[in-house]
């Protein structure tokens, strides 16, 4: 049943045979019953029904369309080219992270909370004009544009684009992640492994990375969970060529478009899985944790 | 922003000497990276609207439909992101507060629309909510639409800010110190009181923290609204929509000046977030 | 350990799923078209692979993008490598020639019958049985009939429909333009919704059974109601309707480039070979060819088609009522 973490009443010191009294330090019963069933119903509607649609709609047309949607050619292309646009972003995201928080958490220097601020751009720019700025940088009449055709590199409406563009918005997660981790902890352990001989290397190596490995791992998994699912910037630079520039989010918009709704819920549920995924390990580092991890301000 | 830790070793600036090493080389990699993949294309962007000339810029601003999609886009983002204010904050405290099963898997979940590709949430809200759907066909029975209407638009950027309130609220209400609950219970207080005098008012930063995260998530989100909204100029028509319309028919100098004026405000909000989470943390008692 | 045994367990797994390298070396055309003809050019593409095969034993796969007309001209402006545009109408391809220079202009001329090897028109999808009784122009703007029509700032196939109405008013009216807008006014005002797409209006009106009528491509009308939801729908053929022209056009830059201006016309002139004429038949276009079209005559019935040329060609039509303050601005008032 509904209980409260909280001490429901501290007893006042019985006097003259009174009764014990209650304080108020927590709601009436009614209420806690009523707020969380408010909350379940809430989360119920607006959480667990999408989720539940999915699979309902993915195999609404029996199990041998799903298994046909997930294993056409031009679903796995989409599968490919999602796994190398992540595959990019990711380790280079990461490392920028680390390069980063190592900055701005061990230093102190002026325009550092600009910095930050520059940091997470990404995060309220619209992921449309996010590719709406690739474009205008290397397309044919963009600036760079006569150039890139000269030298017949092709980035918008190639891979190369779509992995700029997802780099962009993916870029700040696990910087987010590390930075309030390794201000919190401080530099005091690094300072003395450095008095003590130790060089930059070895310092970060045997002394920070240890300490921010489940920040690190969660701001991956997030990092990677927003590259893979990235639709918005993506159909902007991506040409929609099938079988070749469409990752997964763009190939369930053209299955759906084909009238192959079922296919297209079919690959949306393979994406939802990889979510499922993610939030199964993230649950998992915070109870190894014991929710002291990261600090994260999102 | 920074753990003031004192160190009596240290000069202060600009004679610093700094004992950790790797300062320039990672200052300089974030920079560099931070510099090419985001803010030279951004100042791309602001360079070519700027080059669109002031006459034209304020006839796109003018414009009544880009108006109407900013008033759409903001506005919607505004309302989603309070009803998450208020359903967050009951979630936040239902979780912290009480216990019920299958409590963690709920906890668990609420991170879902921010590991969800949008593309899967624009699908899945759209077959809910259409006049066939799971929720839309009783709804339609009482003659509320919601698909294809601004109600639409309003579900699918209430779904994807819904973690944010939730995530910033939860760790501030965990460390409620319940001595000050208790002192306020022996004075006297009653229950209703003490939510509103002593609880509510620590929570407040970090809700509003939290909303203004939403409100910025909720303006620029493309990929779960495209599906759900009926992209009706002036009626259900986004910002971020516009944004590729006019690409789609060439006006790159219309495109660039909506885009611009977006960032701005964004950039804004961005601003008021971390002068809110500077202003969190001193209330907290650093 | 364990770290270097699971980031070698990962590299193999890359190594081998991306190590699948073609047998021969392959030559590619781009492809790129409007929204409703990608089942059409998946089959096109396949008999043209088998058919240069045939002829010159060498293996061709030809890669598609659709989307809206506008959209996919503004990407093959903006780089989108195409060896062949196939779009909605010929005023998308002249903005391709016109803005990114990437063929002459007079590219229309190149291919015969207006570089159109199919063409189609627009009719009207109705739900089965015809509920709200739909049979001409004057049903539509009816109060309580809800018509589904994409918008003609984005899609080929909505200015088509607006340009077969506006016909339509014109005629009715006796030439009066202002007795035209009060049609066309009253007709989107009976629109719920617009989409940016032919295909997305299909999609909401087939599948999210929104609305009372589609105006639409005759292909898409034909593919609903004989394959997507068969049973579902019927055609309603109007009075009067338009010869919609989607043109096809090689892009002369981009093949010169690549080396592929032989393959690329090869491409398109098997558009207008019987086995092409015959697929688009099969497709629901109307062949050019007569004598395709002669056999699949109860497929395509006759109606009064006025054509682009009644409207003073795509340039006029285009100032007229899709630019900026055009008449389609001025009439549609959303949300009012």
């Amino acid at each position: 049943m509904v209980d409260t973490a909280t001490s429901t009443g501290i007893a006042a010191p019985a006097q003259h045979g009174t009764a014990r009294i209650e304080l108020p330090l927590s709601e009436p019963a009614w209420a806690r019953i009523a707020l969380t069933a408010i909350a379940l119903l809430f989360l119920a509607v607006f959480l667990v029904l999408p989720l539940v649609a999915v699979f309902a709609e993915a195999f609404s047309e029996g199990a041998r369309v799903y298994a046909r949607a997930v294993t056409e050619p031009e679903a796995l292309a989409a599968i490919r080219l999602t796994v190398l646009t992540a595959a990019i972003c990711v380790p280079l995201n990461t490392a920028f992270g680390l390069a980063a928080a190592w900055s701005i958490a061990k230093f102190d220097f002026r325009g550092k909370n600009l910095l930050l601020t520059l940091l997470d751009l990404p995060f309220s720019v619209s992921p449309v004009v996010a590719g709406l700025v690739f474009v205008l940088l290397f397309g044919l009449q963009g600036v760079f544009g006569g150039w890139l055709t000269a030298a017949g590199i092709k980035i918008i409406f190639a891979i190369p684009g779509i992995a700029l563009a997802t780099l962009f918005v993916t870029l700040p997660f696990v910087a987010r992640e590390l930075i309030p981790l390794m201000q919190a902890q401080g530099s005091t352990e690094e300072e003395a492994a450095t008095v003590l001989g130790a060089s930059g290397w070895q310092t970060f190596r045997r002394v920070t990375l240890p300490n921010i490995k489940w920040g690190l791992l969660y701001g991956v998994l997030l990092c990677n969970g927003r590259a893979i699912g990235e639709f918005g910037a993506v159909a902007v630079v991506s040409g929609h060529i099938i079988g070749l520039t469409n990752t997964m989010p763009l190939h369930i918009e053209i299955l759906y478009n084909d009238y192959a709704f079922a296919a297209a819920f079919a690959v949306a549920s393979l994406l939802t899985l990889m979510a499922l995924v993610t939030l199964g390990i993230k649950t998992a580092l915070e109870w190894r944790l014991g929710d002291t991890g990261a600090g994260r301000s999102h | 922003m920074a753990v003031a830790a004192f160190d009596p070793v240290a000069p202060r600036w600009p004679r610093r000497r700094r004992v950790l090493p790797g300062f320039g080389l990672t200052l300089g990699i974030t920079i560099g990276y931070l510099g090419l993949i985001v803010l030279i294309p951004l100042l791309v962007l602001f360079v070519q609207s700027a080059a669109v000339g002031p006459t034209k810029f304020l006839a796109e601003l003018s414009n009544p439909r880009t108006l109407a999609a900013f008033r759409i886009s903001f506005g919607i983002a505004f309302l989603a992101a309070a009803a998450n204010a208020v359903f967050g904050l009951l979630v936040a405290w239902v979780i912290v507060r009480y216990r019920f099963p299958g409590q963690r898997l709920i906890d668990a979940l609420i991170d879902m629309p921010f590991a969800l590709p949008t593309a899967v949430a624009g699908i899945a809200l759209t077959s809910l909510y259409v006049s066939t759907g799971w929720i839309g066909q009783p709804l339609a029975a009482l003659g509320i639409s919601v698909a294809f209407t601004p109600l639409g638009i309003f579900v699918a950027l209430l779904f994807v800010g819904l973690p944010f309130v939730v995530r910033t609220v939860e760790p501030v209400l965990r460390d409620l110190d319940p001595e000050l609950e208790e002192a306020a219970a022996l004075l006297g207080a009653s229950r209703t009181r003490i939510l509103a005098r002593v609880v509510l008012p620590p929570l407040f930063p970090a809700l509003l923290t939290g909303f203004t995260l939403a409100f910025a998530r909720a303006i620029g989100e493309y990929g779960s609204v495209i599906f759900i909204a009926g992209n009706m100029p002036g009626l259900t028509e986004i910002l971020p929509l516009l944004i590729v319309i006019k690409l789609e028919q060439f006006d790159y100098a219309g495109a660039t000046v909506i885009a611009a004026l977006m960032l701005i405000a964004s950039f804004m909000l961005l601003l008021a977030i971390n002068l809110l989470q500077g202003w969190t943390r001193r209330r907290q008692g650093g | 350990m364990t770290y270097r045994c699971v980031a070698l367990l990962f590299s193999a797994f890359l190594v081998a799923f991306y190590t699948h390298v073609p047998a021969a070396a392959e030559t590619t055309l781009l492809n790129v078209s409007y929204d409703p003809t990608r089942r059409f050019y998946s089959a096109v593409n396949k008999a043209f692979a088998d058919h240069w095969r045939a002829q010159h034993d060498e293996i061709v796969t030809v890669y598609q993008s659709h989307g809206g007309s506008g959209a996919q001209a503004r990407a093959v402006s903006y780089g989108l490598e195409a060896d062949v545009v196939t779009l909605a109408l010929a005023s998308d391809i002249d903005a391709i020639a016109s803005r990114a220079e990437l063929m002459p202009k007079d590219w229309q001329a190149r291919l015969p019958r207006n570089s159109a090897p199919y063409v189609s028109t627009i009719v009207f999808l109705v739900r089965r049985g015809n509920p709200k009784g739909i049979r001409d122009w004057p049903d539509l703007i009816r109060p309580g009939v809800q018509i589904v029509t994409p918008n003609p700032k984005t899609s080929g196939g909505a200015r088509w429909n607006y340009l077969a109405a506006w016909g339509y008013a014109m005629r009715a009216g006796g030439g009066d333009e202002s007795k035209a807008k009060e049609f066309v006014s009253a007709l989107y005002r009976n629109a719920p919704v617009l989409d940016t797409g032919a295909r997305g209006a299909s999609v909401t009106f087939v599948r999210r059974k929104i609305g009372d009528v589609l105006i639409a491509w005759e292909n898409e009308a034909l593919l609903a109601a004989n394959e997507v939801g068969k049973g579902e729908f019927e055609i309603v053929v109007p009075s009067l309707s338009i010869l919609a022209e989607p043109p096809v056009a090689l892009v002369d830059k981009v093949v010169d480039r690549r080396g592929t201006r032989a393959l690329a016309g090869a491409y398109l002139n098997f558009l207008y070979t019987p086995e092409g004429q015959q697929l688009a038949a099969e497709h629901y276009l109307r062949p050019s060819a007569p004598e395709v079209a002669a056999r699949y005559a109860d497929r395509f019935p006759m109606l009064e088609m006025l054509s682009i040329a009644d409207f003073g060609g795509w340039p006029a039509a285009h100032r007229t009522h899709f630019a900026d303050s055009g008449i389609f601005d001025q009439i549609y008032r959303p949300g009012s």
